[in-house]
């Protein structure tokens, strides 16, 4: 590893109970980067970042500071330092006291011993911390006569006068008014700039993320989703996830038709990745890619159905054929009118579909001739199993040549398909409830995804709109589920 | 404006103006009387001079006062830990634990301390033989929960992100305890020894009771005048004991002025 590694983390996970906060975290940072994580609250963001302080130990995996392995230390011995949500401030010490408070605890090595700085050192790093963040005069002051945005300051400059290798960040800008928060941001940057510290930085702002930071890493469910730079992470998004959460974007689904051609909304276009032909794959479209033209020039046309000033551009929404295809234009254009549309080749970003079906691997066949996934039955085709087969009087299958098998207890793989499974309102009628835990529009359906209680997604396809967190049941046809059984079948004949 | 409503303020007030008058004010005014008169009602200052020149009132005031503060230490020192620990989330002590520590007061508490005499005398511990002792430990019995229970709330109210906060910056466990755990349940602290300095130097069941009335505080003081008719000393005495708990009071606020105030009142 590269010597200007700083902190690299190695596998970490980290469980509370049965739940998985982080999973196999991997990263490493460079020193004097400046890391984001970024994601939807629920990630597992704040967590990494309190495992990084030591607030939270890892149940997997190591943490290895400068190379050695801290995963287990208390935070006190990390050289780390935290900038809290809530800037946690002492309320019964002022201003200095507050900024002084970790240098008072310092011991620097004297000799052969250590010992503890002087006042005067001590004083010189609290002004020097004070004139960092602008706050000069306020060293009396009481931490209740502050606003939000002095506090936010003064937490800054606690942590960074203990000149720590790392600053954590948690959220240091959400408690702050917009106008505020944007000149932090540059301010922030402006301090990683001169202090040469390393920054590690959790939001949910995807904003902020691209202003600050040199490495963004974009987390959903505890697992990373992406890492790379601000324009990285919003040019070649590397799934649809990471597409939908950065910035506005059309999200279809496409199938590859040739050489860097790919056909979504009904058109075939060119494009600068390259698929085997005939994957199934995600489109990407930013809508300031999308250039409208006339209505006879153009790669394809479609009309416009709704426009929003937005103050320095109109977004437009243009229905081409089934499909709604978000643009945003300077130009001032008439709603209702026909237009035709050119997307660059390289505005094109296409990715590997995640997941074409529901794929379950520890299902199994109940007494009843069920599968049974996430806990739920679901009436289902036993004779799959075996070709030919057919069921008998008793529910034991019987094969062509006679044989008759118990599955029972058997570990199938199920597989349905993301049309296949049927959303209902009542979340009592269907086999299994859930809740919508993600939605993403991809022009003419949304892709749903529904965590059940036992923590098993269902991902599907609807054309109806529901809102995240709604609770939902869910129904398949037993011809809809496509069985393979684990081991051969012989296993389950009976003599 | 409308007039003569029956729920204006100043009629809404009207039930406690009088209740205020009637015990509080009154009683009060009569007390400040008493003292600066003598039993035919003349106006005198021989009601001090008889109490400040018998050296046996001025030990029993001294005494009182040490008795009250050995109290409160005795009851901050054992309640302390004891509610740092209820108040832990990960300890897994909820409100029912507490409610068993409160719980004892809910007995009536002549009984309960009549209770404890004849415990502590099965243990081999008279009041006859150790009074001092005994209404010690009856002391610190009924007065723990009036330690915990204001202790208990400071603490479920303090900000956990600021203990993280001290060992983030470099404070070991020892540490943190003393630089921000001990002064923001400060406001706890003097709410807790308010509620127990004053009363324990008042009280006088207790003493009377577990010392088998060989231990005179400043309420048997009291209690006594007032049992031989001299209510005029009497008086005077109670007022020296407001005089004494309104400085402990206005000590204990100053002590106490944070916007994370908690306690009972």
């Amino acid at each position: 590893m590269a010597n200007n590694v700083i902190i690299e983390l190695k596998n970490v996970s980290k469980h509370f109970g049965q739940t998985y906060a982080v999973e196999d975290f991997n990263l490493y940072v460079k020193k004097g980067e400046f890391v984001t994580f970024l994601g939807p609250s629920g990630c597992g963001k704040t967590t990494t970042l309190r495992m990084i302080a030591g607030f939270e130990l890892p149940t997997g995996g190591q943490i290895l500071l400068n190379g050695e392995d801290i995963s287990l230390l208390p935070p006190y011995k990390r050289p780390v330092n935290t900038v809290f949500q809530k800037y946690a401030l002492f309320p019964h010490m002022d201003v200095y006291d507050n900024i002084a408070f970790g240098l008072k605890l310092k011991k620097i090595p004297d000799g052969e011993k250590t010992r503890k700085l002087t006042k005067e050192e001590i004083d010189k790093k609290v002004r020097k911390a004070l004139k960092i963040v602008d706050l000069e005069e306020y060293e009396n002051r009481d931490i209740s006569t502050l606003s939000g945005g002095q506090q936010q300051r003064i937490a800054i400059a606690r942590a960074i006068v203990n000149e720590p290798e790392i600053l954590l960040l948690d959220e240091p800008l959400g408690a702050l008014d917009l106008k505020m928060r944007k000149d932090m941001q540059l301010e922030l940057k402006e301090m990683h700039k001169k202090l040469g510290i390393t920054f590690i930085y959790v939001t949910h702002d995807q904003e902020e993320a691209l202003t600050l930071s040199d490495t963004i890493v974009v987390m959903k469910d505890g697992m990373i989703q992406q890492i790379g730079t601000p324009e990285d992470i919003y040019n070649e998004p590397s799934n649809a996830f990471v597409a939908n959460f950065i910035g506005e974007s059309n999200i279809y689904s496409g199938t590859v038709t040739g050489d860097k051609k790919v056909r979504f909304i009904n058109h075939v276009f060119d494009c600068v990745d390259e698929f085997p032909k005939n994957e199934k794959v995600d489109v990407v479209i930013r809508p300031e890619d999308v250039h409208i033209t006339s209505a006879d020039s153009g790669m394809a046309k479609g009309k416009i159905v709704s426009k929003i000033f937005k103050g320095i551009h109109y977004e437009y929404i243009m229905m081409v054929g089934r499909n709604e295809l978000v643009i945003v234009d300077t130009r001032d254009l008439n709603v209702n009118e026909t237009y035709g549309f050119d997307i660059e080749p390289d505005g094109i970003h296409i990715m590997k579909k995640e997941l074409t079906s529901n794929i379950y691997n520890d299902a199994y066949i109940d007494k009843e001739n069920r599968v049974v996934i996430s806990e739920c039955p679901f009436e289902c085709d036993i004779t799959s199993l075996v070709q030919g087969s057919i069921v008998d009087s008793e529910g034991y299958v019987v094969g062509p040549d006679g044989t008759r098998y118990d599955f029972t207890d058997a570990d199938v793989r199920a597989e349905i398909g993301l049309k296949d499974i049927e959303i209902l309102d009542d979340e009592e009628a269907g086999v299994v409830k859930g809740e919508i835990v993600s939605i993403i529009y991809k022009g003419d359906h949304y892709q749903l995804t529904i965590r059940t209680p036992e923590d098993e997604d269902f991902v599907l396809d609807t054309e109806y709109t529901y809102d995240e967190n709604d609770l939902v049941g869910l129904n398949v046809r037993p011809q809809d589920i496509k069985l393979t059984l684990k081991g051969e079948a012989k296993k389950y004949a009976k003599k | 404006m409308q007039k003569n409503n029956i729920f204006s303020r100043k009629t809404l007030a009207l039930p406690y103006a009088v209740f205020m008058i009637l015990f509080v004010v009154i009683p009060l005014f009569l007390i400040v009387m008493y003292a600066f008169t003598d039993a035919d009602g003349k106006f005198t200052f021989d009601n001090f001079r008889t109490f400040f020149s018998g050296g046996h009132n001025i030990n029993t005031l001294m005494f009182s006062i040490f008795i009250g503060m050995a109290n409160t230490a005795l009851c901050l020192l054992l309640g302390y830990p004891a509610a740092y620990i209820l108040a832990k989330k990960e300890m897994g002590f909820g409100k029912a634990t507490v409610l068993l520590f409160v719980m004892p007061m809910w007995i009536n508490f002549v009984l309960r301390t009549a209770a404890t005499r004849d415990l502590l005398f099965a243990m081999g511990i008279s009041g006859g033989e150790h009074p001092y002792f005994a209404t010690m430990i009856g002391m610190v019995y009924n007065y723990l929960p009036f330690v915990i229970l204001p202790l208990y709330t400071s603490m479920t109210k303090m900000n956990l992100s600021l203990i993280e906060a001290s060992y983030d910056l470099g404070a070991n466990k020892v540490q943190t305890f003393f630089k921000t755990v001990l002064p923001m349940t400060m406001p706890g602290i003097a709410s807790a020894a308010t509620m127990v300095f004053m009363p324990t130097m008042s009280s006088f069941v207790i003493s009377d009771v577990m010392g088998e009335r060989k231990i005179s505080l400043i309420g048997n003081s009291i209690q006594l005048y007032f049992d031989q008719g001299l209510w005029n000393l009497g008086s005077l005495v109670a007022l020296i004991m407001l005089i004494i708990m309104a400085f402990g009071a206005l000590c204990a606020d100053s002590e106490g002025e944070s916007d994370a105030r908690g306690g009972l009142w």
